[in-house]
């Protein structure tokens, strides 16, 4: 599969500051590819570099073959840009938004398609300044469409929308990429990411620390399945005595299970040592516990160790 | 540079401002609000005669009489005419808001026959300078001419007096190129500092940038904008005032180089100012500061000619009173030498804020 985007040890440095530090990923044609970090991580900076926006200190970028600084009145009419917090010409209406961008793209659009596309068909003749800030992410997401992209960037398109919203966009999505079009994601969402993304980057401080696919982060960077016990403190104690890897984790206690099988043989010895419980249930990490741990573990610009067990081999 | 673009664009840019009120208000509405305004209180200026209270105490001599024809015909006042029994002129005039009067005195006639001076009493009120001028130098003027003819003699030397450019110009002949440059400054200042400001605050250019547009289709798109509200409003300010007013102004051609080149000025101008600024507040403030002293030291509302001496080169500073010079010497004096020495400056100033502008207003990021 060729790729849609490449990046090579990509530097963005703001004087003494370097926003983005040896950033290499690429995003392979016709995939949903999700680009994750906490605020300030340099995921901004990124692709404003990928659209053209921003212009890089160094490395190599090409977006659909092109370098996006000096070929962007190529590239233009290639991708689509939903920016953050996408803004408009405040006195003009999402149709008439989409029939400028047609005549200055030259296509034919149907309005009433894509306005139904992102669920504003009921606004379409509303200034944009009386829309709700969903109402504009939805018209950033219908504008970024109108030049039928190969690629789109969609940075935080579901920010500010509810539930109902959201799924719209997460339809628009799945259309796109089952139209064979690369999408390129940026969320705070992590859940959106996980249930959307072929693949994922994460960034912290101005580099990548993992990508792959949603269940290659978890299974690389996440904790085994665990059982989980709510009970008396003895049962901590206990379970570490026998060589398993146990956890305290707010009040409960956590013990890594090799296989589903190892949850009933800890039950046993529970039950046969007598020691009170209250209740249990098994977890796996989702993305979420995955991105929590990874960009915590960069705060000090290192990988730390793994948790420290209470007891094991 | 794609024109399709720019006639693209530039439907999208009008509706934003149309259905602006606020933007429309100060190129269209304020101007008009201005000259019916300043038409309306200077109308009188510079040719209606000044209103001249007058006690005959002489019981309507002949002698009086004439003298007062003689006074009625320079043209300079209106005479009205208070009874003998009316008491004191002095407190009649205080007492009736009027500003001028004059007391012909009793014994008037016998005294100019026996050749005994006599005075006239002329009251002025110095809050109204100019008409207490008028007045003084109207019975000033009869009163030589009938002490000449007493004497025997005749006018030799006689002034002519005549306006500047030929025909009697009035307050509002300078007012009406004063406002159209008034519009001319501040619709695209005020606009201009506003959408630099607002608009790179909420990447709206960089949301331009991903589009075919250029910056160039822009810039133009928008200059046409501003050169047709300019035109529009010279149209609107001379028919008003012409209509209104009979202002001695006409849109010749000569006027035009200034409806197409002063709008370039003063958006490149309020690009730069929105440009330096960080945030809309700050810019609307740099906007202001250029504004406002612009608006009112460049012979807007009055001839730089009434300014006091020391205000006089801090006019010949500021671009807009180019603007309004040569719009004078078009419209109301038709005077082509002084519109190409006007137009030359305003033209250069306009190429040297136009780059400017184009160097700093940028739409992507480095």
């Amino acid at each position: 599969m060729s790729a849609s985007v490449e990046v090579s040890r990509l530097v963005k440095s703001y004087g003494a500051l370097r926003a983005v530090d040896g950033v290499d990923f690429d995003v392979r044609s016709g995939e949903v590819f999700s680009f994750l970090g906490p605020n300030g991580a340099g995921k901004t900076t990124t692709v404003e570099i990928l659209e053209g926006l921003r212009r890089r200190t160094a490395g190599d970028v090409r977006v659909l073959g092109l370098d996006p600084w000096i070929d962007l009145a190529r590239l233009r009419t290639r991708i689509g840009v939903t920016p953050q917090d996408f803004h408009f010409f405040p006195k003009l209406t999402p149709r008439e938004g989409i029939r400028l961008y047609a005549r200055l793209f030259e296509r034919k659009v149907d309005e009433d398609e894509l306005l139904a596309l992102v669920q504003l068909s009921d606004k379409a003749d509303d200034r944009y300044d009386t829309l709700s800030g969903g109402q504009h992410q939805k018209m950033g997401v219908a504008l970024a469409l109108v030049n039928d992209p190969e690629l789109c960037f969609l940075d935080e398109p579901t920010t500010g929308l509810d539930p109902r919203a959201r799924r719209a966009i997460w339809e628009v999505i799945r259309r796109l990429k089952g139209e064979g079009r690369t999408v390129f994601l940026t969320t705070h969402y992590l859940e959106e990411a996980q249930q959307l993304s072929d693949r994922i980057s994460i960034i912290n401080l101005g580099r990548i620390v993992a990508t792959g696919s949603p269940d290659e982060i978890i299974r690389r960077f996440g904790r085994p399945e665990r059982l989980r016990l709510v009970g008396e403190s003895a049962l901590a104690d206990r379970l570490a005595s026998l060589g398993l890897r146990v956890t305290r984790d707010d009040g409960a206690v956590e013990v890594e299970l090799g296989s589903k099988a190892d949850a009933l043989q800890i039950l046993e010895t529970i039950r046969a040592s007598g020691l009170k419980w209250e209740s249990f249930s098994t977890r796996s990490d989702t993305l979420e516990d995955v991105f929590i741990r990874l960009v915590g573990r960069m705060e000090n610009g290192s990988l730390p160790a793994e948790p420290e067990p209470e007891g094991g081999p | 540079m794609k024109f399709r673009n720019v006639v693209t664009y530039l439907p999208a840019f009008a509706k934003g401002y149309i259905r602006n009120p606020l933007g429309l208000f100060f190129a269209l509405v304020f101007p008009v609000i201005l000259i019916l305004i300043f038409g309306s209180v200077f109308a009188s200026s510079g040719s209606s005669p000044v209103p001249l209270t007058v006690q005959n105490l002489d019981h309507n001599s002949a002698t009086s009489v004439a003298f007062l024809s003689a006074l009625n015909a320079t043209g300079a006042v209106s005479l009205s005419f208070v009874s003998p029994s009316a008491g004191n002129l002095s407190s009649y005039l205080k007492a009736n808001s009027l500003s001028a009067g004059l007391v012909i005195p009793d014994g008037f006639a016998s005294d100019v026959a026996n050749r005994t001076p006599v005075d006239l009493t002329v009251y002025t009120n110095p809050a109204a300078g100019a008409e207490a001028g008028i007045v003084e130098g109207a019975v000033a003027g009869a009163a030589n001419a009938m002490n000449l003819r007493l004497a025997g003699g005749s006018e030799v030397v006689t002034p002519e007096f005549e306006t500047v450019g030929g025909p009697l110009y009035k307050y509002i002949d300078y007012l009406v190129p004063g406002l159209i440059g008034f519009s001319v400054l501040v619709s695209p200042m005020f606009s201009m500092v506003n959408i630099s400001s607002t608009w790179k605050r909420d990447k709206l250019f960089r949301q331009l940038s991903l589009t075919p547009l250029t910056r160039a289709e822009w810039l133009t798109a928008t200059l046409l904008w501003y050169v047709s509200l300019a035109c529009l409003s010279a149209v609107l300010m001379v028919l008003l005032g012409q209509a209104l007013f009979g202002a001695h102004v006409t849109l010749t051609l000569l006027a035009l180089p200034f409806l197409v080149v002063a709008p370039i000025l003063f958006v490149s101008l309020g690009l730069l100012a929105g440009s330096v600024s960080t945030q809309p507040e700050s810019a609307g403030v740099v906007g202001n500061i250029i504004t406002f002293p612009m608006m009112f030291l460049s012979g807007t509302f009055f001839p730089v000619a009434l300014f006091p001496s020391w205000l006089v080169p801090v006019a010949h500073v500021l671009p807009l009173f180019y603007v309004i010079d040569g719009l004078n010497s078009a419209m109301v004096y038709n005077n082509p030498t002084e519109v190409y020495t006007d137009l030359v400056i305003v033209v250069v100033v306009a190429l040297v804020l136009a780059v400017a502008a184009t160097r700093l207003f940028r739409w992507r990021e480095d």
